[in-house]
């Protein structure tokens, strides 16, 4: 531990980063699965998870109780999911992806705005969860209980969804799909249906993440989450953009760099955080265009 | 069992006219042929009749219009293709390939009976059934294309240039098939281009050119070699 101990990191920083891993490799997951199935990349993704974040918090304001927000941070993101395939995703569908590209971009100052105009730009605070960031005690480490959870979270949410992909007719529909819709389409798979699935798992994921970041940011702001999409965006094309499993690693990977940068750089330089994780990126991607954990010639065909 | 009938089908991309007036029938237990030079517009048919071409005229199966269908929905309805290419799913199991083709059946159950007809067909596929799909032969993966494409046991199944590119001891194979296949009373519409192989083997074969039907050849045409290269170049 003598090298970590000079750049200041500690097993606490080690667990933090890994949470913080966890949670962006929901999000590269979210944005992957939508990715496989319609070529889109979604940058609303983030606004989602901000959707889900003001859910919970309009709940603990109301003294709801737990649960409670916890069903409406859902309901809401799930609802808004299947919008956005609606009366975005499949109009467009067929279009070039960089029209695709820019309604996404549309999509997400829109709500962003919308969140600005509701909730005004202070935001509001999301307190029900907060006491998972209480420590617990391991062998004279001090965890918070949110660190825990967020990885046993993620890793639950991983396995169901390789069982969801690897064992269910409806799985391996998007796995084809993702990797020839066009001839899946004419073997008899329906493209709304496996769409829509791909939609909805990933609105779930959005709001596993917004439960996840409120407990660790209680306070909820329109921006809420939107530059965590674009370092999970940046994670995702690092990791190989239409494989579940490179895009997960490549999400834990730029979630865990980020979380030991942050904890390891001294207050005053770790403003500086995002412009060495995207000079990584820079570098890592002119290596290997394909991504660092993809196969072969994974690079997005479009 | 539903026949399919084409009738005026035009097929344009943009400014390419790929399909012109076209008009064939494919009736229940009988193989059609459509054979051409390249770019005479025989893919494009199948596309058009897939739903996945721009076309105009009518696509009928069974009396019932297609036109409008989604792909999914004309697979679903008993027309099952076996791409160009293949179109093999490389990363999934033999099996997987398989189950996709399950996708488009009409009504539950009966599918281990679907499995085992095409299994009897192509026992390789059986045998293999537990690899990856990219580690079959060129000729293994023709078989599966085709076994896939059979487990929606469809009405009619239209190839496109399955011979291609495969040893001639698989293309005897996959052509056996096909006769096999008619015999169950499948409609088969095949196109290719080992012309004199296909005229022998088909009820009638469409000759196309510029994508205009040209003649119309029967079994007893396969050894006369000078209409067919008439037919060609006209």
């Amino acid at each position: 531990m003598t090298m970590l101990a000079i750049w200041n990191i500690d097993w606490q920083v080690l667990a933090d980063a890994t949470a913080l891993g966890a949670v962006y490799a929901l999000m590269a997951v979210g944005i992957g699965l939508v990715f496989g199935v319609l070529r889109l990349v979604n940058f609303a993704y983030g606004q989602l998870v901000m959707a889900g974040a003001f859910a919970l918090a309009l709940a603990s304001q109301w003294g709801w109780p737990q649960w409670a927000g916890i069903v409406l941070c859902f309901a809401v993101v799930l609802v808004l999911s299947m919008l956005m395939d609606r009366l975005v995703f499949r109009p467009l569908r067929g279009h070039s992806p960089a029209v695709m590209l820019v309604a996404t971009f549309a999509v997400a100052f829109l709500l962003q705005s919308i969140a600005l105009l509701w909730f005004g730009p202070l935001g509001k605070i999301a307190t029900s969860l907060a006491y998972l960031n209480r420590p617990v005690t391991i062998s004279h480490v001090d965890i918070r209980k949110i660190t825990i959870v967020a990885v046993l979270v993620a890793v639950l949410c991983l396995v169901a969804l390789a069982l969801l992909l690897e064992r269910t007719t409806v799985g391996l529909h998007m796995r084809a799909s993702s990797m020839d819709f066009q001839t899946a389409r004419m073997l008899g798979v329906r493209a709304n249906r496996v769409i829509g699935m791909a939609v909805l798992v990933s609105g779930a994921l959005a709001a596993v993440v917004a439960i996840m970041l409120t407990v660790q940011t209680p306070l909820v702001t329109p921006d809420f989450a939107l530059r965590d999409t674009i370092i999970v965006l940046a994670g995702v094309v690092l990791g190989g953009m239409n494989r579940p499993i490179p895009a997960t690693l490549g999400g834990f990977a730029i979630g865990f760099a980020s979380g030991l940068l942050g904890g390891a750089l001294p207050t005053n330089q770790s403003q500086y955080l995002p412009t060495f994780l995207f000079a990584a990126v820079i570098l890592v991607l002119l290596v290997r265009p394909g991504g660092v954990f993809a196969r072969g010639n994974a690079v997005e065909r479009v | 069992m539903n026949g399919l009938v084409v009738r005026h089908l035009d097929v344009r991309y943009g400014g390419v006219h790929a399909v012109r007036d076209l008009s064939f029938e494919v009736a229940p237990g009988e193989i059609v042929g459509l054979i051409g030079a390249n770019g005479a517009g025989k893919s494009s048919t199948l596309h058009a009749i897939m739903g996945v071409a721009p076309a105009t005229g009518e696509v009928l199966l069974g009396g019932r219009s297609l036109r409008g269908r989604r792909p999914e929905d004309v697979a679903r309805d008993g027309i099952a293709l076996v791409p160009e290419g293949r179109r093999i799913f490389a990363e999934l199991t033999v099996e997987e390939n398989l189950r996709l083709g399950l996708a488009a059946r009409r009504g539950r159950g009966g599918a281990g009976a679907a499995l085992r007809g095409v299994y009897e067909l192509f026992p390789v596929v059986e045998e293999f059934r537990r690899r990856q799909a990219g580690a079959l032969s060129g000729g293994q993966q023709q078989q599966l294309a085709i076994a896939r494409a059979l487990v929606a046991e469809p009405d009619i199944l239209l190839l496109d240039e399955p011979s291609l590119g495969l040893a001639p001891t698989v293309v005897d194979v996959v052509f056996a098939a096909l006769a096999a296949i008619r015999d169950r009373g499948i409609g088969v519409l095949l196109v290719e281009q080992r012309a004199q192989r296909t005229v022998a083997a088909s009820n009638r074969c469409h000759v196309l050119a510029n994508g205009e039907l040209r003649v119309t050849l029967g079994p007893e045409n396969a050894d006369d070699t000078e209409t067919m290269v008439a037919a060609y170049f006209s």
